[in-house]
């Protein structure tokens, strides 16, 4: 079953946003425009901060697909959510190499300082954090990584950690 | 240290721009290729280099694009891999962040040869900063007329893309990466037919790493029978091994094939040895999915010969005693690490990855996933390492594609060369929670083999 979150905001693409799918969809052969999903469905995560059913159904629209080629597409791909998140979703990598150099006590400090567990968002709607599976950064665990431009945070250590914190929140707050 | 032939420049300052990467001889084999040789040509060069696809098979690239099918008026396409996702691996990401113009310049060569007009780089999506790198790097290429249409006045027209992916282990196998491309879900398709015949959108395709890709490059610009002197056997050239886990100087490091394990890990030009005067235990040689080794059999083959890092070296005494040199992803564990929680780690993220489509390994990863995880919290029986054995053998060889494999050996490994401490974690429980088994006897030197009569 589709566990997706219903709200009532509507959807609007942006003729900018819409120029950016056209764009790519220039990339791929004739009545290949289906090859655009995947980097769509990224423009519309950035843009709303995540992927709604009637987002859904708008890129299923633009692309001349049905609906279910994209709800299947979004629902295998762990990067796309299917429920709003807080502001910055803190991912951090949770596979072996990252593990043995302290993954677990980082994932155990971000889940104190935010005070909410894992997929959870803070009362502030600022945060929410994840573990997720290797990102290819091996040499520098435990990292985390922060759409949706995707920055990477390396050799993390809990104060290292607080600091990032307390710059996002000053981010946010100007 | 050795030679470097895709890093030699890695830390000119600007080399991630046009201008300085060409001042340093950048681009060079695209003229020398498309000005001098005929795409069989360069086909030839790379058959002669031995290259061998450094995505993890292995397997030789150049007879790889001899397979490529070229039927009249079908279009053919090169897909670059940078799904980069095996964990223990990250010198394709260090690549296309600091060096990218190699990468492009490589497509460039390769797509000559294939006879491709549209090539594609697949970058795994959480590699964005990596992604607007590539772009503007192809940007640059392009505005300097190495990319578009008439590339250097030629009359190849070639147009380059970067797709991002979504977070999928699994879109690193080729075919997986193909139904991505088109848009769908990763999963694998069955073979035959392979991609040489048909690929994207059903025509004849190439999909090679990124790091097969740019050594075209040196390939080209010296041949591929120079190239082919560097390294040792059958193991031609250089590789980009990625060092993590517990070392004091972790990394990408580009060695000569042949280097013995021994001297990189402890060696001043490589890792410098185990982080914070710790001991080595043991150490994954080429990515999660190779088997585990213990130090003694890492650092000597089982007849006491040391052992180098080469595709023939690491695979010596075959699964038994030796392992593969993957994707080379070097994780080395030092002696506070816990080989069951490593191998529930491990199991744990093949079964997140798995597709779903094959009922041994949709249900296997799961079930290894679930006993290791109470092995390691102490729930575990002394049957439950045969009961993984067993499981893992049910899922090696019957699925279409080879992430079964890969989530099979790292179990079979590490119950193979670690069954005691499996069963410490049985007889002691509440100790294996609080504490670990330590080293034991794996860093012991081997026996020294019985003469052969």
């Amino acid at each position: 079953m589709l566990s997706v979150q219903d709200t009532s905001t509507p959807v609007i693409f942006t003729p900018e946003l819409i120029s950016k799918f056209d764009d790519i969809v220039s990339r791929y052969p004739q009545g290949k425009q289906k090859s655009a999903l995947l980097p769509v469905l990224h423009l519309v995560q950035a843009e709303f901060g995540w992927v709604s059913p009637q987002a859904m159904d708008k890129v299923a629209e633009y692309l001349s697909i049905q609906p279910i080629e994209v709800y299947e597409v979004a629902t295998f791909y762990t990067m796309y959510f299917l429920k709003p998140q807080g502001k910055y979703m803190l991912e951090v990598c949770r596979t072996g190499p990252c593990e043995i150099v302290g993954a677990t006590p980082i994932m155990e400090h971000i889940e104190k300082t935010l005070g909410v567990k894992e997929g959870d968002v803070t009362p502030d709607g600022l945060f929410s954090w994840r573990g997720v599976e290797c990102l290819a950064a091996c040499g520098f665990g435990p990292v985390l990584q922060i759409g949706p431009e995707y920055t990477f945070y390396e050799n993390l250590t809990t104060d290292s950690v607080d600091k990032l914190i307390t710059d996002l929140k000053g981010k946010a707050n100007n | 240290m050795g030679r470097k032939l895709l890093l030699e420049h890695i830390n000119v300052p600007g080399i991630n721009t046009f201008d300085v990467y060409r001042s340093k001889g950048g681009y060079a084999s695209v003229e020398k290729a498309l000005k001098t040789l005929s795409p069989d040509d360069v086909v030839e060069e790379v058959k002669k280099s031995g290259l061998r696809g450094r995505g993890g098979a292995g397997f030789p690239t150049g007879m790889k694009w001899s397979f490529l099918a070229k039927p009249e008026g079908v279009e053919r396409y090169l897909v670059c891999n940078a799904d980069e996702s095996e964990p223990g691996t990250f010198k394709d990401r260090y690549l296309m962040t600091h060096i990218p113009h190699l990468l492009i310049e490589g497509m460039i060569v390769a797509s000559y040869a294939l006879g491709a007009k549209t090539s594609y780089i697949y970058v795994r999506g959480e590699m964005m900063p990596q992604i607007r790198i590539l772009e503007r790097a192809i940007q640059e290429a392009k505005n300097a007329g190495f990319l578009g249409k008439n590339i250097l006045g030629t009359g190849y027209d070639l147009e380059l893309y970067v797709q991002p992916g979504g977070g999928a282990y699994i879109c690193g196998e080729e075919t997986a990466l193909l139904e991505s491309l088109e848009g769908k879900r990763g999963n694998p398709r069955i073979k035959p037919p392979f991609p040489a015949i048909a690929g994207l959108y059903g025509c004849p395709t190439v999909v090679n790493n990124v790091e097969s890709i740019a050594a075209v490059v040196p390939i080209i610009n010296e041949g591929g029978d120079e190239y082919a002197k560097v390294g040792i056997g059958r193991s031609t050239g250089t590789k980009l091994i990625s060092a993590g886990g517990n070392l004091k100087r972790p990394g990408v490091y580009e060695i000569e094939l042949g280097v013995p394990v021994e001297e990189f890990i402890y060696g001043d030009d490589y890792c410098q040895g185990i982080a914070n005067g710790k001991r080595l235990k043991a150490v994954v040689a080429g990515g999660s999915s190779v088997p585990i080794l213990p130090a003694n059999l890492i650092l000597k083959t089982i007849n006491n010969e040391a052992r180098l890092m080469s595709y023939e070296s690491l695979s010596d005494g075959g699964f038994a005693t030796g392992t593969m040199m993957g994707s080379g992803g070097f994780i080395a564990y030092d002696e506070d690490q816990c080989i069951v929680r490593n191998t529930w780690n491990f199991a744990r993220f093949y079964h997140h990855e798995s597709c779903g489509q094959c009922s041994p390994c949709r249900e296997g990863t799961g079930w290894m996933e679930k006993v290791l995880h109470r092995l390691e919290y102490g729930h575990g029986k002394m049957s439950d390492m045969d009961l993984l054995v067993d499981v893992s053998k049910k899922i090696e060889g019957n699925t279409i594609c080879p992430l079964g494999d890969a989530a099979a050996w790292p179990v079979a490994s590490a119950i193979r060369h670690f069954r005691d401490e499996f069963e410490w974690h049985v007889s002691n429980p509440s100790a294996a929670i609080s504490g670990n088994y330590g080293i034991a006897h794996y860093a012991d030197p081997l026996p020294t083999p019985e003469p052969v009569a």
